[in-house]
């Protein structure tokens, strides 16, 4: 019977959900220190944290998480930690977690903006600026370029989502449309479309 | 840049920051353009310089990119206090605590509901083709914004070595796993040089 104890030992190393967010500071904290490591792209430090080091989620469920608080309004992050923080402790765990994430950063960065008001006019710190705004630009379009990925198996086929892709952007880059129309119409579109192909695939699936 | 702001232009601010608030899908930064056309286009209650240091700073920093919003409103208000003196700081942080509130709150409210419903109905029709529909649309709407981003740096046969800058960062984020930091840190030490 000795032998059990090993065999839970290999079991535990995979990404199976083992913990739980402990109290309602426990979440303030996590999501603080979260927040403070997350230089440019917090998705990477937020899976590092909650899936591999906390375990508090599984990948699977990190990922399911994280489609719907990309496509919910609001911060991404944010969105995910109120989720987080909603389900084991409700709305004083959403916000203890939203405070964690917000609370520190937030000083930091005001912080940096009082020191950069009298230091603005200097050409060094408008250099050293400009070179940071160009390469946070292509940061984003990175993060953009890297997400394409995900819609290897959208319903839509990846021919109509290049087409939306294309729409979307000459729409919004080029000829800077507001984005509520373009969320009325070419955004529109698209779920009605997805709505289709999902009630298709549904059909062929149900005939034998 | 120094300008005047009434009662009524705070409370525009407050109401377009809460209706960006609901159209930010995909994250924050989706809705900068928009944010960019409104307040340097139409109201020019910030300058283009102003408005893509504040994305630059909040990138910069840690936390999440959203907090640029916060300098957003404390440049606004630096700005309508004339940027000296103790008035422009308290207009600086009056200007903060706006778009803070406008941009968390109606997102928040929605989030928490929306995610308890979604979750029980992950499976209907309607749920998922949103969430397909969407994809395509969210990724664009970054790529736009990085565009944008470079774009306001003017016309790009005179400042081709930033839009190189945007390029080679783009291509590293996309293809390696080098840690962001050392990326700003290279840009910044090339801006600041005056190379690019």
């Amino acid at each position: 019977m000795t032998n059990l104890v090993p065999i839970q030992a290999t079991a535990a190393p995979d990404a199976t959900q083992t913990a739980y967010p402990k109290s309602l500071s426990d979440l303030f904290w996590s999501f603080t220190k979260l927040a403070l490591q997350g230089f440019g792209g917090v998705v990477v430090v937020a899976q590092r944290e909650l899936v591999e080091k906390k375990r508090w989620l599984t990948h699977e469920e990190f990922v399911e998480d994280w489609a719907v608080a990309q496509i919910l309004p609001g911060p991404n992050v944010l969105n995910l930690a109120l989720m987080i923080g909603d389900r084991r402790f409700g709305l004083r765990g959403a916000f203890a977690a939203f405070a964690g994430l917000l609370t520190f950063p937030l000083m930091v960065v005001l912080a940096m903006a009082a020191l950069f008001t009298s230091i603005s006019d200097l050409p060094t710190v408008q250099g050293a600026l400009r070179g940071m705004g160009a390469v946070a630009a292509g940061m984003i379009v990175a993060t953009g370029l890297k997400l394409i990925a995900a819609l290897k198996n959208n319903v839509m086929g990846e021919a109509v989502c290049w087409a939306f892709i294309a729409l979307t952007f000459v729409a919004i880059a080029l000829l800077r449309v507001p984005l509520v129309w373009l969320l009325l119409s070419v955004a529109t579109a698209a779920c009605v479309w997805a709505y289709r192909q999902l009630g298709r695939a549904q059909a062929l699936a149900g005939t034998p | 840049m120094s300008l005047t702001l009434s009662g009524a232009d705070w409370l525009a601010l407050l109401t377009h920051f809460m209706s960006w608030s609901l159209l930010a899908v995909g994250g924050a930064l989706t809705t900068a353009p928009d944010m960019h056309r409104y307040l340097v286009s139409e109201q020019y209650w910030l300058s283009d310089g102003q408005f893509t240091n504040s994305i630059a700073l909040a990138q910069a920093a840690p936390g999440p990119n959203v907090l640029f919003v916060a300098l957003l409103g404390w440049n606004v208000g630096m700005n309508a206090g004339g940027n000296a003196g103790l008035s422009s700081w308290w207009l600086a942080l009056l200007g903060v605590l706006i778009t803070i509130v406008g941009t968390m709150l109606p997102s928040t409210i929605l989030a928490l509901l929306a995610t308890r419903w979604a979750h029980q109905n992950r499976e209907r029709q309607a749920v998922r083709a949103f969430k397909q529909g969407m994809a395509p649309i969210v990724i664009a709407l970054l790529i736009a914004t990085g565009w944008i981003l470079a774009a306001s740096y003017g016309s790009s046969t005179k400042n081709w070595p930033l839009w190189l800058a945007t390029a080679a960062s783009a291509l590293l984020v996309w293809r390696t796993k080098l840690h962001l930091l050392w990326l700003l840190g290279a840009g910044a030490l090339l801006g600041g040089l005056g190379l690019v």
